[in-house]
């Protein structure tokens, strides 16, 4: 690959995605973003042991939404739910060897995906929901509709 | 579908609606006047007098293509420099109380519409012109804006973006009538469509040497004998008097030669570039979901290298990107390869949703095009877009 816009590690997973696909009957799916932005992504996951035993994503997007997507997949693959939940969309990006400063915010939706399946899964499994994350659920949520709000405005 | 697609060794580049390679034998023409005939076209020297007869001769050569004067070509530095010319500097030099208002299209170059934009907040009563679905220009809204304060039209001769040729006759024809000034941007479709101003009855038009295999930064407006522009940049007494700066001698006699030699090659040129884009037409339009935006190519009314198309369900720049990865140049009007973010807005004046917007293609040929390289950008393209839709998570 000669000259790129993007860090030699996005263009990797880009053009190679690991987990890419549907997992079917799923225990967690989160799905964020909006395709009139660009991006909708899906993240599915299986639980074993309070533990992330599968990953999958969807993903409608540029470059750098399909990258962060792979590699949420791996951030993510084994870790327990309270490890997953801690990774952020800096961890995300740091993992890609960083972002170009335009796509930080668009496409870099990858780690919002993971914690929306996870709550998700809670959600189905019955399990109890801690004030943290449902917070962070609620952050998801406002954002969606805020740029949600902003597209219908263009 | 897999060993269809087996890696070029060159680059099968399909952006030439954006740049296009420098033909050798401009090269070859332009490369004495950078170490031996360097002479600064004013000087009176011998070396200052041979940069003027070259800068003369090249003025000719392009008013020859066009039917026009030598004395009606002014010499910029790009078809951007010679937009703002055209759309600032007339609409300054005509105007008056009363006579306020210029109309543009909304599909314009950003080069006619930012100066548009400009002169909107400077204060004249700007018109932002719609399109129809095939990205024509509305007649009737046309006819309705041009009020007797009216001073300058601009709509451009062929789009940038999906390649619709407006129907610049009747609009000049019109404004002629109606004695308002018409302005045409011919930058995409100079030697590719038709432009004879022993019929046009056009008054500012502009040129780039770029997209016709020259150098980059020269352009030329032409401007009609009768008619005064402001100019831009002030100087020394420059192409007369309405552009100051010593002449890129070298680029522009690299511009008369690619004029001459795209003229000369015509009409076999566009004959090739049209049958080619016709079979990457049909190629890419037997995929699902795939859409030709613009005009449709038996029309007439479509340039002859472009092809410009939009999937369902997939995303433009991520498509680029892995067509550029198996070596095939394009482009897209998605919002996620754009500086603002913003999709086309090209593309939304002709109706499209944000969404499609997202998934549009522009490939754009050029005479040094291959069969064999559209065939292969065409396989390219169907193995992308296959791929993308499989993680796609719209469904």
């Amino acid at each position: 690959m000669a000259a790129s816009f993007y860090s030699k590690k996005v263009m990797d997973l880009f053009l190679h995605p690991h987990n890419a696909g549907e997992i079917e009957k799923p225990d967690g799916v989160g799905e964020v973003g909006n395709p009139i932005c660009g991006d909708l992504m899906r993240i599915f996951i299986k639980v074993k042991d309070d533990k992330i035993a599968e990953i999958k994503f969807q993903t409608f997007g540029c470059a750098s939404a399909i990258a962060t997507s792979s590699m949420i997949t791996d951030l993510a693959k084994g870790k327990t739910l309270e490890e997953a939940l801690r990774i952020t969309r800096g961890d995300v990006a740091d993992e890609l060897g960083g972002l170009p400063p335009i796509k930080m915010h668009c496409s870099n939706l990858a780690a919002d995906g993971l914690h929306e399946a996870i709550y998700d899964y809670y959600k189905r499994a019955g399990k109890p929901i801690s004030e943290k994350i449902e917070s962070e659920h609620q952050r998801i949520q406002k954002t969606a509709s805020h740029e949600r709000e902003e597209n219908a405005e263009q | 579908m897999r060993e269809k697609v087996i890696l070029m060794e060159k680059t099968v580049y399909l952006d030439n609606a954006a740049t296009t390679r420098v033909d050798e034998r401009v090269l070859e023409v332009m490369r004495p006047f950078f170490t031996q005939r360097y002479g600064n076209a004013s000087s009176l020297h011998s070396l200052g007098l041979e940069a003027k007869q070259a800068l003369e001769e090249s003025r000719e050569t392009i008013a020859k293509t066009l039917k026009a004067q030598p004395e009606e070509i002014v010499f910029t530095a790009g078809g951007s420099e010679a937009d703002n010319l055209a759309v600032i500097g007339g609409a300054l030099a005509s105007r008056a109380p009363k006579k306020n208002r210029i109309i543009v299209s909304s599909i314009e170059h950003p080069a006619v519409y930012n100066a548009a934009e400009f002169l909107k907040r400077s204060g004249f009563d700007v018109i932002f012109l719609p399109v129809d679905s095939k990205a024509f220009v509305k007649m009737d809204e046309l006819e309705k804006a041009l009020t007797s304060e009216t001073i300058l039209v601009s709509v451009m001769h062929a789009n940038n973006e999906v390649g619709t040729i407006e129907p610049i006759s009747e609009i000049a024809a019109l404004c002629k009538e109606r004695g308002v000034l018409f302005h045409t941007d011919a930058v995409q479709s100079f030697t590719k469509a038709p432009l004879d101003l022993t019929k046009l009855p056009a008054d500012l038009i502009s040129f780039s040497a770029h997209k016709i295999h020259g150098p980059k930064g020269v352009g030329a407006l032409f401007v009609r004998s009768s008619m005064r522009v402001q100019p831009l940049i002030y100087g020394g007494p420059h192409e007369h008097r309405l552009r100051a700066g010593t002449e890129n001698v070298a680029g522009i006699v690299g511009f008369a030669e690619a004029a001459r030699l795209a003229v000369g090659e015509a009409p076999n040129s566009t004959t090739k570039m049209r049958e080619l884009r016709d079979a990457l037409i049909k190629h890419v339009l037997e995929i699902d979901g795939a859409h030709l935006n613009g005009a449709a190519p038996e029309s007439g009314a479509r340039l002859c290298n472009n092809a410009h198309f939009r999937f369902d369900k997939i995303e433009g720049e991520a498509l680029i990107l892995r067509l550029d990865a198996l070596g095939v140049c394009g482009s897209t009007g998605s919002a996620c390869s754009s500086a603002s973010l913003k999709p086309s807005r090209v593309l939304l004046s002709m109706g499209l949703s944000h969404v499609q917007a997202h998934g549009s293609l522009r490939l754009t040929l050029s005479r040094f095009n291959t069969r064999e390289e559209i065939d292969f950008a065409g396989n390219c393209v169907e193995k992308v877009v296959k791929e993308l839709r499989e993680f796609s998570a719209i469904r």
